[in-house]
């Protein structure tokens, strides 16, 4: 294989690290590290507030963020919302529509693939209003199938919550057959993109799912900031999740008045310096091409899980994955063993229950490994993590697990 | 492998394969604490059973990494016999030595001393802690 290009970009390669858990958080690229810093070391304003000329850049950056955000995903620049992140985005559809909206005896669909920000806070919503949570049958591979989903639609659905992409298993989810299905019973689609957007093309105008969240630490952007798409007609319907600074239009004792979305979901100093840094990662991501890099994540996933196949004690859980998360076992040795013999080589992985413990259960595990690669990984990374899971087979045998 | 080779030492392996006092009792007298750990799945539930201030039997059950049924199997050995005075100020101080404070080095930890290796893997302390910390709570 050719050097990768863009391993350069990445200093936190520089220590040597091998790493493997993007699923995680991915790395940030050194344009993206540059924009924080010029925020903070230039700037360091706050927004639509200021007449100086600091306050003036900060604004327009911080407004051409939203608009970069809408062309790379095909929405209106009013449909950009500012989050934390896509927990906090989720929540906000769950708790400023899903509680207005949803009556006892309505449905919400989830699945056993959701991470817990996807699940709990329906769980949450449909205890306070009496709706019913119903959970698509995954298939035998633990695929959301339309089949399945059909099965589980109904005139009672109201909402329907799925993943994009699973954190655990990788599957892609065929939304868009689900959501023209879920529209036929007029039923919203509120969608978990954290594990797609940094590899999938999206176009929300095509997908027309009403909801979309996404986080910037995992498409090589900063923490602390995210992404919540919503349908104009939606968002306006929407009261406020958050009250404060910023998001009002009059402010009177007895009453008080909101300014349009996506301003009105935007209460207080928003992390600003984030949201510069994520304009940053989407045009770095945009210079080389989503496409070029599921094909590149394609190439290494495939040739790891050919690697792995060929030890006996790996049992690998979703081997026909089409994206580049890989969760498996070591026969007889718990998680949390092999995790601390993969960290004493710089391999970082993940271990645990990946805050999708409905997705372990199903595959009746207590937990599990995952490595997950993306575009700064390489052949000799797999090559690094084979090497590692061979000699933690040996010690760990050898330790008598 | 050195720094690997201070955490799994041979008692706690020998625990791990052998677990002692396994299984739970269904007995009023017993009380009983469960923790699971919601990120890396550890699943722990701990029994005591006291007369007079003496622990008379200590249980447990559940799954987990070598080092948290390790612990678990050495704990509840440790236990019986004491009183609940000296078994709290026993499990602080192993709860302390794990997680790399301050702790009475003079105090004889008995077998739990093996796990002094897991201080230098931040990332195992929960591992080591778990059923030391249901423990205390079967004592409250």
């Amino acid at each position: 294989m050719m050097t990768n290009p863009w391993v350069k970009d990445f200093p936190q390669l520089n220590s040597g690290m091998c790493y493997l858990d993007t699923a995680a958080t991915s790395l940030k690229p050194l344009s993206v590290i540059e924009t924080l810093d010029h925020y903070y070391h230039d700037l360091s304003a706050n927004i639509h507030r200021g007449m100086y000329h600091a306050a003036v850049e900060t604004t327009q950056l911080y407004e051409e963020t939203r608009e970069t955000i809408a062309r790379f995903i095909g929405a209106e620049t009013e449909e950009i919302i500012f989050t934390r992140g896509t927990t906090s985005g989720l929540n906000m559809v769950a708790f400023s529509y899903g509680l207005a909206h949803l009556k006892p005896g309505d449905e919400i669909i989830v699945s056993e693939l959701e991470h817990h920000s996807s699940f709990l806070p329906w769980q949450e919503v449909a205890k306070r209003t009496g709706a019913v949570l119903r959970f698509v049958t995954l298939n035998e591979e633990g695929r959301i199938t339309v089949e399945a989903f059909q099965e589980t639609l109904s005139e009672k659905t109201k909402v329907v919550a799925l993943t994009y992409v699973s954190n655990v298993m990788g599957f892609i989810t065929p939304l868009k057959e689900i959501v023209s299905l879920a529209h036929d019973t007029d039923a919203i689609v509120v969608v978990d993109a954290a594990q797609a957007i940094q590899h999938i093309e999206i176009d929300v105008s095509d997908l027309d799912c009403d909801f979309l969240a996404f986080s910037g630490h995992k498409m090589l952007g900063p923490t602390g900031i995210g992404i919540l798409y919503g349908k104009q007609n939606l968002l306006q319907s929407m009261e406020p999740f958050e009250f404060g600074g910023d998001m009002n239009e009059d402010v009177e004792k007895g009453q008080s008045t909101w300014k349009t979305a996506p301003q009105k979901f935007e209460a207080g100093t928003m992390p600003i310096a984030s949201v510069l840094g994520l304009k940053t990662a989407v045009e770095y991501l945009q210079s080389i091409g989503l496409k070029q890099i599921s094909e590149h994540i394609e190439k290494v996933h495939r040739y790891a899980i050919a690697q792995l196949s060929q030890i006996d004690e790996v049992t690998i859980y979703n081997k026909t994955s089409e994206t580049g998360i890989i969760s498996f076992n070591l026969s007889d040795v718990p998680a949390h063993d092999a995790i601390t013999f993969f960290a004493e080589q710089d391999v970082a992985l993940r271990a645990g229950q990946h805050c999708a413990k409905l997705i372990c259960d199903w595959l009746g595990i207590h937990s599990c490994l995952r490595a997950s690669v993306y575009l700064y990984n390489t052949y000799k990374d797999v090559d690094r993590l084979v090497e590692a899971v061979k000699q933690a087979v040996k010690y760990f045998k050898e330790l008598g697990f | 492998m050195s720094g690997l080779d201070n955490l799994y030492r041979e008692v706690i392996m020998e625990h791990y394969k052998n677990p002692r006092n396994k299984g739970l009792v269904e007995n009023e007298n017993y009380k009983t604490f469960r923790i699971k750990n919601p990120s890396c799945g550890d699943d722990i539930t701990i029994q005591s059973f006291v007369i007079d201030g003496i622990i008379k039997d200590c249980r447990q059950e559940g799954h987990g990494c070598s080092i948290s049924m390790a612990s678990a199997s050495v704990l509840t050995e440790m236990m019986i016999g004491k009183t609940v005075e000296e078994a709290l100020e026993v499990a602080e101080n192993y709860l302390n030595m794990v997680s790399n404070k301050q702790y009475n080095e003079t105090m004889d930890l008995e077998e739990a001393e093996v796990f002094s290796g897991v201080r230098q893997f931040p990332a195992r302390v929960k591992c080591a802690s778990i059923a030391w910390v249901a423990f205390k709570d079967t004592l409250k």
